[in-house]
């Protein structure tokens, strides 16, 4: 008796049993999570740049080429690019968790980490979970400005809150890729000029900032069915704010159901991914 | 009881160009409760073997145990009776010294309380106590060091690993951490320790292992060792080359075997046991004869000598150094490693 309480014991100190395991994997992530968050007001040019760009966005589009741009069906044009600025700071999300998972392999934390008897995912987890509120906070600070420039939700608070977990959701799934690409590539800057080369062209392709109507045939359907856009669309079908998409394709008449299946896919995709790589740290 | 086996350890790093062996059959054994001062070269192994039985990396065949648990099969278990700190581990800079240990402590699966009790009580040890609220990034290298070796023992782990403790450190600082890792070994900590310089083994370790391309190649006390190399030498420059045969003959008299000459440099050389008493005597010898000298001085073998006297060749950072550090490894670290 003595033998097996003295195992179950140990057993659950170390996560042996699924219960413990799990709770050990929630307290774990917690704690990294905790770390990472505790970071973000020690290096604050992180967040203050990574809003800039943001409100530099809105300003050159609200107020330099908004002009210019009709919507079809008429509308505001400042309502019209504000959550298409939402999904792609949210987007971002990729970049910015690319970036923090390179530098901690560099500055040796992750092989810390890795020699300690904590859960193996809470590396993952705690990173991902960390940048969906740091995202959030950045969500915050844009939708205030937002309000400023001109935008506002014209529906309801549950449409608002359904809103920002699409776009929380969203920047979960990005997250992931960013684990990917941050395990992947050797140093911060490497990093981070794959965020940009591959995340501008998606956003600037895409309804963001102007209405699909306007492109050529050929690559309509690619900035329709985009990721960016199809979470774009269902904000702004969400919030009232002008949704003026071309076609009667299923982007346009599903963009919240294909946010969704998106979200599901580069999870589906990346999460294997990303976890793999982390193992593979020890080869 | 051995605290850490290892037999027959290979480590291949692969890259697109080129392959290189680290490990290449690496043997260890260190008994509990002693410490073991695995010495080398850049690129000799050290970093890979300590990764190795830290559960950081995997070895490409043969088979290691740390306190009786795989270092495969039982990583998880093994984890939680071990310490690592220097190169091959950090502490976050982004965070106060107290805040490093208390996360650590906790993902130690320490029970609650016992990391923040833990962290006031490693901080006083280590002299961090007035720096404990400031962030790690303001620290001094010294500081920085003694709180990554805080972090290594915030679960009094049985087994410590401490990867170059000291290098890059300034020589009080060093001597500060010589302190330090001396505490613990009086406390019975089992230690192994990777060193660079053979003083460092010499001031720390019960046996030390020379570790060269992968590879145990010599194991013994730091006498031992010494010895296989010749132990101290008297080293003198006459002024007048005339006088090298009879300055010879003196230190032949004088020490403990054979002088040595090298004529182009009138240095001659004499194996002595002893040390400063026999230069001393040397000293008076010299000055019965007559003879005129430009320099003297008593020299202990030092790492490079070991190296040549075992090996035949120089202890010089070999082509696989880049190999031993982590791939892309940026920090701190690596800068002292090329430094020194």
């Amino acid at each position: 008796m003595t033998a097996i309480d003295a195992t179950v014991s140990r057993d659950s100190a170390r996560g042996g049993s699924p219960a413990g395991g799990v709770r050990q994997a929630l307290s774990d992530g917690l704690v990294v999570m905790t770390r990472n968050l505790k970071r973000v007001p020690r290096i604050p040019e992180l967040a203050i740049f990574a809003i800039l760009q943001s409100i530099m966005f809105v300003l050159l589009f609200a107020f330099v080429f908004g002009g210019a741009i009709p919507l079809p069906g008429g509308g505001s044009y400042r309502e019209y690019l504000m959550p298409g600025i939402f999904a792609q700071t949210i987007g971002f999300a990729a970049a910015t968790t690319a970036i923090g998972m390179t530098d901690d392999i560099n500055k040796g934390i992750i092989d810390r980490f890795r020699s300690l008897p904590m859960a193996r995912s809470a590396v993952l987890t705690g990173r991902t979970f960390a940048d969906v509120v740091y995202n959030g906070g950045i969500l915050i600070v844009l939708m205030l400005t937002g309000l400023v420039v001109g935008w506002t939700v014209n529906t309801g608070i549950v449409e608002l809150l359904a809103g920002v977990g699409l776009l929380l959701l969203f920047a979960f799934a990005m997250s992931w890729i960013g684990v990917w690409i941050g395990l992947s590539v050797p140093t911060v800057e490497v990093a981070q000029q794959i965020g940009f080369t591959v995340l501008f062209p998606i956003t600037f392709l895409s309804n963001v900032f102007v209405p699909t109507q306007t492109l050529p045939e050929l690559l309509r359907p690619i900035a329709e069915w985009n990721p960016i856009s199809v979470l774009t669309a269902s904000l702004r079908e969400l919030w009232g704010n002008p949704n003026p998409f071309a076609g009667q394709g299923l982007p346009a008449e599903q963009p919240i159901l294909l946010t969704l299946i998106w979200v599901a896919i580069i999870l589906a995709v990346f999460a294997p991914l990303g976890v793999r790589r982390y193992r593979s740290m020890s080869r | 009881m051995d605290a850490i086996t290892a037999e027959g350890l290979v480590k291949i790093y692969k890259s697109r160009k080129s392959e290189v062996r680290a490990l290449d059959g690496l043997d260890l054994t260190v008994e509990e409760g002693t410490v073991l001062g695995l010495l080398g070269p850049n690129g000799a192994g050290k970093t890979t073997t300590v990764r190795i039985l830290a559960t950081l990396l995997r070895p490409d065949a043969g088979r290691a145990t740390v306190a009786g648990f795989d270092v495969v099969r039982q990583a998880q278990e093994l984890r939680s009776v071990i310490g690592l700190s220097g190169q091959s581990a950090a502490v976050d800079e982004n965070l106060t010294g107290r805040e490093n240990l208390v996360m650590f402590g906790r993902l130690y699966q320490l029970p609650r309380g016992e990391p923040r009790r833990r962290a006031d009580e490693l901080l006083e040890q280590f002299g961090l106590g007035d720096a404990a609220d400031r962030l790690v990034k303001t620290y001094s290298g010294g500081m920085r060091r003694r709180l990554d070796l805080g972090s290594a023992l915030i679960g009094r782990p049985r087994l410590l690993f401490l990867d170059e403790p000291t290098t890059g450190l300034d020589p009080r600082s060093r001597l500060g951490m010589w302190e330090v890792i001396r505490d613990l070994v009086r406390e019975g900590t089992t230690l192994l320790l990777t060193t660079q310089y053979l003083e460092e083994a010499d001031e720390l370790a019960n046996t030390i292992a020379v570790v060269d391309a992968g590879k145990i190649i010599a194991r013994g006390t730091a006498d031992q060792l010494k010895s296989q190399v010749g132990g101290e030498r008297i080293e003198v420059v006459v002024h007048d080359r005339a006088d090298l045969a009879r300055a010879a003959e003196t230190l032949s008299r004088a020490g403990d075997g054979a002088s040595t000459t090298e004529e182009h440099m009138r240095r001659i050389t004499v194996p002595a046991v002893g040390g400063a008493q026999r230069l001393m005597q040397v000293l008076r010898d010299l000055d019965d004869e007559g003879i005129r000298i430009d320099d003297i001085g008593l020299r202990r073998p030092t790492l490079d000598d070991v190296f040549l006297a075992i090996t035949g060749h120089a202890a010089q950072a070999n082509d696989a150094s880049t190999a031993d550090d982590t791939p892309a490894r940026t920090r701190a670290g690596s800068e002292e490693e090329r430094a020194a």
